[in-house]
């Protein structure tokens, strides 16, 4: 086990080094640089930028300049935008913001997800199947963007519980929103995932034996039907998970929490490169990181996959 | 020899305006919590005055840092870090007398070296600063060179001649030349400050500024909230004691909030002016600002559209936009339609009569009609074209509306939208046909817009060269009064037509009641904390 996650990491530095490549390169490839202003600077202005910020360089160097700062240093460079700011202020100010909503939004929507599944599942073609189905559904069409203002509507002005908007160091009040906002559309989907894995789980043929061997369904349901159940749930958490924390442009945008996927979005559309680069490989570190999570946990879960 | 010029009339401005402070109406009781909270679109890119690009940026840094002048809501010069100035008979060298208390954040004294020192720093290539041409519009000597990087920022014809004496050097006059001052990119800094943090220098607790408030908070994205300074010179006077910026992505939410009361001031989302205006006119306020949308008709000899190098054409293309459905039925806040680049709210401009703003909209039409038939495109052989627009709904509606106003005239109009960032490549490198643009103005003068479009501007996009056109900008910059140049120069460019004026921008907000002293009718939006107060409802 232990040599198999090493393993793992070992394989996760050069797919890091090829995001990183790659990455720039199609940064780079893009139309648009990041100093392109209302009005075509002189030369002489161009000149200092690029400057200032190595792009007059050859991009190898670039690359390499990138790499070496990254490794010696942890140093992601300045923001070619936010000129007051580096990629590590960016990421150490959003990061923590999204991590704090996102992690709240995946524990909701996985608890949440998961019972709805259950209890539909367990109750196949009934009225609570149907009902869980209906809100499932609903959850899933009505997307953030439209969920958030009705939201702040409704909280906010209607009711006046909730301030509209803001982050205060992720103070309840203001958490409440963005994590509800965020969990929805998950628990739906997770609902539904769990309820069809479920079902399947229950038409197959240990479950059928448990039952012939006069188990009462309660404990078919955990001691049996559950874990197998649980394995193509986990696999579609782990990626969930990272989305999750590494933050959504519509929370950001509707609620001002400064976190790190307005900073992201922005960053492409600014040509900002080293922000963009530097969320990037945040993001694929983690993905890599949380697949990983989750595959040990599989070990866990299922007796047939041993590493 | 120098003479006393103008300062007779700068001082009148200090002492007939509100301005120097918030001057509370004796009507109104003082609010117990003097706090006023503000709308912020996007979130705050840099407070490094030298460095800042954007409105809502200069917003922030003008409550944090104090230029030589400041501007009143009719857009008149009010003294601030300087006193007075004097100016030499040549017109070409500006002295500046300091305010002898003016102090930084820290209690240091503001000295003629902090001006020296911010606006070399400008120029510096070391910086970097996107608006390091500025200080070339200000014409002031060797700017060109220090940015080219050919003599060092020390050359740059600034002068502390002692603590409180400010000399400036210029190439050329330049009657607006103090007008120039109230921009955010001229604003002293704190040379300790920035040697000692380096780029971190704008962080809370860090920044040292000489403005009436100090930077206490800011989490980008979020908010940034200003707390009044002890330090400031005229701090007796000030009443707000907080400002507070809260970024807002989404007009809709900010309204929201602002209905909340979490925000004292907003822009109106889109379309919900007239309704506003009606319901609650109190709180909802329209005033125009300095800026104008228009469209670019690309004419470069080699890259540009054969069709569009013929002025009937262009003519024609203008004729045909009703500007007036634009600006009612679309954009619905009081903006003004445009047949001239410079809008008429620009200090000491008047608009021309150009020839076709005073047709009916037919009479356009038919005009437009027969241009474009004598040119050779009827409704059979129609003139084909592509507009380009950076991605928006505002802009997407207006082209679709003038899409269809070509259609009437036998013109197909193909939209193409595009991000902000390839867009403006595109358009710099004129290679494109039609491009959806528009400026605000840096300074309240007329020549922040009729410079855009000499044949050596960098603005000029559209490849316009017409030398009497740059004659008569030259010729311009030393008149007393400029205004019969810049009325042919506005008749040149609807008798050429490079451009097509579509619509004059206005600001409209919505203000809570109790916030008294906004500027509303500034038509650069420059607003000062320190002018404000809140009465008790």
């Amino acid at each position: 086990m232990f040599s198999y996650i090493a393993r793992r990491l070992l394989v996760a530095i050069p797919t890091l080094l090829i995001l990183i490549v790659l990455s720039a390169v199609l940064m780079h490839a893009a139309p648009g640089g990041p100093f392109n202003s209302e009005r075509k600077l002189s030369p002489e202005v161009i000149a200092n930028l690029t400057a200032k910020y190595g792009l007059d360089q050859p991009l190898w160097y670039q690359i390499w300049a990138y790499i070496r700062d990254l490794v010696l240093h942890f140093d992601f460079g300045p923001s070619f935008k936010y000129k007051d700011r580096t990629v590590n202020d960016i990421i150490a100010q959003g990061f923590p913001v999204t991590l704090k909503y996102g992690f709240w939004s995946f524990i909701i929507a996985t608890v949440l997800g998961i019972v709805a599944g259950v209890v539909a599942a367990i109750n196949h073609n009934k009225a609570t199947d149907y009902l869980v189905l209906t809100i499932a559904i609903v959850g899933a069409v009505l997307p953030g963007y439209v969920l958030a203002p009705i939201m702040v509507l409704f909280f906010t002005l209607y009711l006046g519980w909730l301030p509209g908007g803001g982050w205060e160091d992720g103070e309840w009040r203001y958490l409440v929103m963005p994590v509800l906002a965020l969990a929805t559309g998950y628990i739906a989907s997770i609902a539904r995932l769990m309820r069809s894995s479920m079902l399947e789980t229950l038409n197959s043929n240990f479950v059928r034996t448990a039952r012939a061997k006069g188990l009462p369904e309660w404990k078919v349901i955990t001691g049996h039907v559950m874990k197998p159940a649980l394995l193509p749930i986990l696999s579609y958490l782990g990626p969930v998970f990272v989305g999750m924390v590494t933050g959504s442009v519509v929370i950001d945008m509707y609620f001002s929490t400064g976190g790190i996927g307005k900073s992201f979005v922005d960053s492409a559309l600014n040509r900002d490169y080293s922000v963009m680069l530097g969320i990037t490989l945040l993001v694929g570190a983690l993905t890599i990181l949380f697949n990983l999570i989750v595959d040990v946990l599989y070990a866990f879960i299922d007796p047939k996959i041993r590493y | 020899m120098k003479k006393q010029l103008l300062l007779s009339t700068v001082l009148a401005f200090g002492l007939t305006g509100s301005a120097f402070a918030a001057t509370v109406d004796p009507a109104d009781t003082l609010a117990e919590t003097q706090s006023f909270s503000f709308w912020l679109l996007d979130s705050i890119v840099t407070l490094d005055p030298q460095l800042i690009e954007s409105v809502e940026d200069s917003d922030v840094a003008r409550q944090l840092f104090e230029g030589l002048y400041t501007e009143s809501a009719a857009g008149d010069l009010i003294p601030a870090g300087a006193l007075e100035y004097t100016v030499s008979d040549d017109k070409l060298t500006y002295t500046f007398k300091l305010r002898p208390e003016a102090k930084w954040s820290n209690g240091d004294p503001v000295t003629a070296n902090d001006y020296v020192y911010a606006w070399q720093r400008l120029v510096d290539p070391a910086t970097a600063s996107s608006y390091s041409w500025y200080m070339e519009l200000m014409q002031i000597e060797n700017a060109t060179a220090a940015i080219a990087g050919e003599k060092p920022p020390t050359d740059l014809a600034v002068k502390a001649v002692d603590d409180l004496t400010l000399e400036v050097k210029l190439i050329q006059p330049l009657p607006y030349f103090v007008k120039m001052l109230v921009h955010a990119s001229v604003l002293p800094t704190h040379k300790a400050t920035i040697d000692a943090h380096g780029q971190s220098w704008t962080d809370p607790g860090k920044l040292v500024g000489n403005g009436a408030y100090t930077l206490t908070e800011h989490k980008p994205g979020e908010k940034a909230v200003v707390t009044r300074n002890p330090m400031y010179w005229n701090n007796a006077a000030t009443v707000m004691e907080t400002g507070v910026f809260l970024t807002v992505n989404d007009e809709n939410i900010a309204f929201t909030r602002y209905e909340a009361g979490e925000l004292d001031l907003v822009g109106i989302p889109t379309g919900m002016y007239p309704e506003l205006k009606a319901s609650r006119p109190d709180e909802a306020n329209s005033a125009p600002r300095a800026c104008t949308y228009y469209y670019l008709m690309n004419m470069d000899p080699e890259k540009g559209v054969e069709a569009l190098k013929n002025v009937n054409v262009r003519r024609a293309l203008s004729f045909a936009i009703d500007r007036n459905i634009i600006t009612d039925k679309i954009l619905e806040s009081g903006q003004i339609p445009a047949y001239t680049l410079t809008p008429a709210a620009m200090a000491g401009f008047t608009v021309p009569p150009v020839d076709y703003a005073g047709m009916t909209q037919e009479a356009r039409v038919a005009e437009a009609i027969r241009l474009l038939t004598e040119a050779g495109f009827t409704t059979e052989n129609p003139l084909k074209l592509t507009l380009n627009y950076n991605t928006s709904e505002g802009h997407k509606s207006i082209a679709v509306a003038v899409q269809q106003f070509y259609k009437a005239v036998g013109v197909e109009l193909t939209l193409n939208n595009m991000e902000w960032q390839v867009h403006s490549d595109i358009m710099h490198e004129r290679t494109y046909e039609m491009a959806r643009s528009a400026w605000c103005g840096d300074y309240n003068e007329a020549s922040t817009f009729l410079d855009l479009f000499t044949s050596s501007s960098g603005f000029n996009d559209v490849a316009y060269a017409n030398a009497d056109y740059d004659k008569l900008m030259a010729d311009s910059k030393t008149m007393a009064d400029p205004q019969a140049n810049y009325t042919m120069a506005e008749e040149l460019l609807a008798k050429d037509m490079p451009i097509i004026p579509i619509y004059h921008y206005t600001s409209s907000r919505m203000l809570k009641t109790d916030i008294k002293g906004y500027p509303q009718q500034n038509v650069f939006g420059n607003w000062y904390l320190k002018e404000l107060y809140r009465a008790t409802k």
